[in-house]
């Protein structure tokens, strides 16, 4: 059969060495009236040409972004991945190996995530970083969670800036939790700052926000993270790993807790997922960090040596008392973050970030400039990406643009009813100045 | 598979220690390649406030493409891995990932989609994720399936939280989740993340439920019992209608931690036997490779009264024949996640499961089940097995060789030396080796495991020193994982690279 490699006769051999007639018997733990008395009820098997062919087909009822102009952003980005990424996170062996319990045979990969615990620090200006959680909404749930442990205050104030599926997760984690979910309002595309200062009180465990927050944004993390702190509350900061190469990092400006969205970092957009949960911490709060931790250590030999620690932490030793219950995480997203930021590096990242402030800032002016079109908050400082106002029906002037094999942004009715006139654009270095103009003349056309 | 003698070979033949990324490069490198500036500058000062732009880039490596290349390269030779080893590790199913799997997940047509585009442009993916969420329900026998959580734990989570949604639909808050002893951990800390509390149930010897104990604990204040079946001690619970009626009796509901599934696919399901709630571990059960520890993905599936709370959205099939995703479910529990689930490990597993059929599903578990037994069979003379046969897919063994100061760890970090990775140790029970070898080896290869655990066990008594200083054929050598713990390193500096280098 597929994929095992016994015959018949090695069966034979099997059961003769065991003692039993056959297979049968090995279940006999079952009771016959417990089985299944039919087969599955699921197509027949496909031989490995089948299956190429069924998959052809598949991938042919797909429009992927290959064959479009991709401005969609919303949490999601078209970055550029350099081909070394998947070619070295495709190596068989990092991607077949299990998660690095048995340090002598695992240091490869051990190292790589030292390493990349290493990076996301750098990045962050933060003190001590994961090997990964499974996105950025459930990284910020953890990081609530984190908040409450150690400040055992009750409430958390949340901007409503901050990406929509990120606040559901939000609730959805606290529900049976004593942890109370508090909105921040917006004002003008950005979190109101003066509301803040109202909602704190000395029972908030935490503030979060989002950096550039989901309208493309950035927020005064600096003036939110001091508001915090004053009235006793952590700083979680959420941030676009790529924005990291040119704004202040979320360390410098004050935050606590960094979580992030490592997708821009060398993952592809696999209709959203597996992606990568990024989070990162003050040195003081290294033993409340949830998931695994590599750390460096030296062997029997004095050799250099990386190994997981801290796994007291963790669920399969403290089981109900651990800091959270995450076992898998991302490891092979990490590895090919950690690929890309070393081959992009110091003067990759930085300019990276710079071409995608300078080609969403001609796209925004261009568009802008458009009759019926606007900035939806022209007084916002933006990154890679900006919300669009249009007189239009959006739905008409988005699928006009997809006529043009162009996507041209993200609704932004579907969350905000009072935003129902506007739709999200991402650029980010991938798009080339003809892609934009492609992009202003479709508009125009819509 | 003979092992490489001790005296002398530390480390021999090895390759060189690897430097870090950091140590590596040059000022000015740069590995990557991009466009040029095709659009007018923008000074960052001009539309960015001062207070929040950076001095400079962050301090990251700058190293050329070639070395990034040999580094990486470098660390993947250093790596066991299950396409080059074997691996029986008792309770995380180590098959062999099939390669199309691969070529199937990284197919632009499939990868290349970006979560925000309209499903008109995503019908064929539409149709691979509502193809798998079928399957995975009538493998479980259970009435609907969200592909959302994104691991097993995660699954285990989004179960609770729909158990807990049902009690609270019914007036009941019902703080209780029983577990039994022998549970992984993270059911336990599932619990906890859900704000429920956990109790143990007790396990009797053979390793089953205690029903005396389950009846004595399970009240009105009880939401549910977490059971995995098979056990984790390998041996596949019959009294499972019994533990779902007196759960139901008193309106509480059964979880089933399907970890083990790859014992029972086609054989038992669990709907078909009393369980409310299961969640499904693809990167065991369905080949998703590992990863190094991820990504996984925990799909769950539920029974009919339960389907309400599912997570939102949905995929479904429309009256037309076309796909779509629904987010309308009033009592559903919300979202675990950003977006839809890891979409690109659950390609790999509808790959899977369109290769095997119906038949192949169920050759897998008889093959799994026949490779465990063999093994206990080939090893109970050297090892002592604390639980009868016949086994499910995996057993349980311990060494017991106090008396030479030989200990299962000892056993373990020498299976290395012949290229074995050792199995799950000290877990469910102190001191043992969980051994599952899966359907996917050759009787080749379960015989040599064999007889290297019969060489061990003939050393661990006429040279146990050889154990204590085992392995002899990997980079490094029995960690001090007490002074990584107490003093934590968790990160490379440079300033510490300095105070090395001070004689």
């Amino acid at each position: 059969m597929r994929y095992t490699q016994l015959t018949d006769n090695d069966v034979a051999k099997m059961l003769e060495t065991i003692g039993t007639e056959s297979i049968d018997e090995l279940l006999s733990p079952i009771d016959a009236s417990d089985r299944l008395a039919r087969s599955l009820d699921l197509p027949p098997a496909l031989s490995e040409l089948e299956l190429l062919a069924e998959l052809d087909r598949l991938s042919a009822r797909n429009r992927s972004c290959d064959g479009q102009i991709c401005f969609l952003g919303g949490g999601a980005y078209d970055h550029f991945i350099p081909t070394v990424v998947d070619e070295l996170a495709g190596q068989s062996e990092f991607v077949t190996a299990y998660t690095p319990y048995q340090a002598e045979a695992s240091q490869g990969a051990l190292q790589a995530f030292y390493e990349f615990q290493t990076l996301i620090c750098q990045l962050t200006g933060m003190d001590v970083s994961n090997a990964s959680l499974y996105e950025l909404a459930s990284a910020a749930a953890e990081a609530v969670l984190m908040a409450r442990a150690i400040t055992r205050k009750r409430r958390v104030l949340v901007a409503e800036t901050v990406q929509p599926d990120c606040r559901v997760v939000l609730e959805t984690y606290v529900r049976e939790l004593p942890i109370e979910l508090v909105a921040v309002p917006t004002r003008d595309g950005q979190m109101d700052l003066d509301a803040l200062d109202r909602l704190l009180d000395d029972d908030t465990a935490a503030v979060v926000t989002q950096t550039p927050n989901f309208f493309g944004g950035v927020e005064r993390i600096d003036l939110s993270t001091t508001a915090a702190h004053n009235a006793g509350a952590l700083a979680i900061v959420m941030v676009d790993p790529i924005a990291c190469g040119l704004l202040k990092s979320p360390g410098a400006l004050g935050a606590d807790i960094v979580v992030g969205e490592g997708q821009a970092l060398g993952c592809p957009l696999s209709l959203g997922g597996p992606y990568l949960g990024l989070l990162a911490c003050r040195e003081a709060h290294m033993r409340k960090i949830p998931g695994r931790v590599v750390g460096a250590t030296h062997d029997a030999a004095g050799r250099r040596a990386y190994c997981l620690t801290l796994q007291t932490r963790e669920q399969h030793i403290r089981r109900e008392r651990a800091t959270s219950n995450v076992c898998t995480n991302q490891g092979l997203l990490a590895l090919r973050a950690g690929v890309y930021l070393s081959v992009v590096g110091k003067h990759g990242i930085e300019r990276i970030a710079r071409l995608c402030l300078d080609k969403a800032h001609y796209a925004a002016e261009r568009i802008a400039s458009l009759d019926g079109f606007e900035l939806a908050f022209p007084d916002v400082s933006f990154f890679k990406e900006f919300a669009v106002r249009t007189t239009r029906d959006v739905p008409a002037v988005l699928a006009a643009c997809r006529r043009r094999g162009i996507l041209a942004g993200v609704p932004l009715g579907r969350w905000y009813d009072e935003l129902a006139d506007c739709f999200l654009v991402a650029v980010t270095e991938k798009r080339s100045r003809a892609e934009i103009d492609a992009l202003v003349e479709a508009l125009d056309d819509a | 598979m003979s092992p490489v003698e001790p005296s002398g070979l530390q480390g021999a033949g090895l390759v060189p220690p690897e430097p870090l990324i950091f140590e590596m490069g040059s000022a000015g490198a740069c590995g990557v390649s991009l466009p040029p500036q095709d659009v007018p500058s923008v000074a960052p000062s001009s539309v960015i406030p001062a207070e929040l732009l950076a001095d400079g880039p962050p301090p990251l490596p700058e190293v050329g493409e070639c070395d990034v290349v040999r580094h990486y390269t470098r660390l993947a030779h250093r790596l066991f891995s299950v396409d080059g080893n074997f691996y029986p590790l008792g309770s995380c199913t180590m098959k062999y990932n099939p390669k199309i799997n691969e070529r199937a997940a990284a197919m632009p047509g499939l990868v290349n989609l970006h979560p925000h585009q309209t499903d008109d442009d995503v019908q064929g993916m539409l149709q691979i994720l509502h193809e798998l969420r079928t399957a995975l329900a009538e493998i479980a026998g259970l009435a609907e399936v969200s592909l959302q959580p994104a691991a097993g734990a995660h699954g285990e989570m989004t179960g609770l939280m729909v158990i807990t949604a049902h009690h609270r639909d019914h007036g009941g808050l019902r703080p209780k989740v029983l577990t039994p002893d022998t549970s992984h951990g993270t059911n336990p800390a599932s619990c906890a993340v859900c704000g429920r509390h956990a109790m143990v149930v007790e396990s009797l010897p053979d390793g089953r439920i205690d029903l005396v104990d389950l009846a004595k604990k399970v009240d009105e204040q009880t939401a549910a019992l977490m059971i995995t079946n098979p056990s984790t001690v390998g041996r596949w619970d019959g009294q499972i209608r019994e533990i779902a009626r007196i759960l139901h009796d008193h309106g509480a509901l059964l979880y089933l931690d399907g970890a083990n599934m790859n014992a029972v696919l086609g054989i038992v399901r669990p709907g078909d036997v009393g369980v409310d709630v299961m969640h499904y571990n693809l990167h065991k059960t369905f080949s998703t490779p590992h990863g190094c520890g991820g990504p996984g993905a925990g799909p769950i599936a539920v029974a009919e009264h339960l389907r309400d709370y599912l997570p939102v959205p949905q995929v479904v099939r429309r009256d037309d024949g076309t796909y779509a995703w629904d987010h309308d479910r009033a009592s559903s529990i919300g979202k675990v996640r950003s977006f839809y689930g890891q979409v690109g490990v659950l390609v790999r597993a509808w790959a899977y499961i369109r290769a095997l059929g119906p038949d192949g599903l169920r050759d897998v578990s008889e093959k799994a089940v026949l490779s465990a037994n063999y093994l206990a069979a080939r090893l109970r003379e050297a090892y002592d097995l604390p639980f009868d046969g016949p086994y499910a897919h995996e057993f349980i063994m311990v060494p017991s060789f106090h008396d030479y100061g030989v200990t299962e760890l000892d056993v373990a970090k020498r299976l290395i030396d012949y290229g074995v990775h050792p199995p799950t140790m000290s877990w469910p029970v102190a001191h043992c080796l969980m051994i599952e070898p899966t359907e996917s080896e050759s009787l080749a290869t379960l015989d040599a495991f064999a007889e290297a655990m019969l060489a061990i066990a003939r050393d661990a008594r006429e040279r146990p020193e050889l154990l204590h200083h085992a392995p002899f054929t990997m980079p490094v050598n029995r960690l001090d994982e007490v002074t990584a713990a107490r003093r934590p390193d968790l990160r490379w500096r440079p300033e510490a690279d300095q105070a090395a280098e001070t004689p």
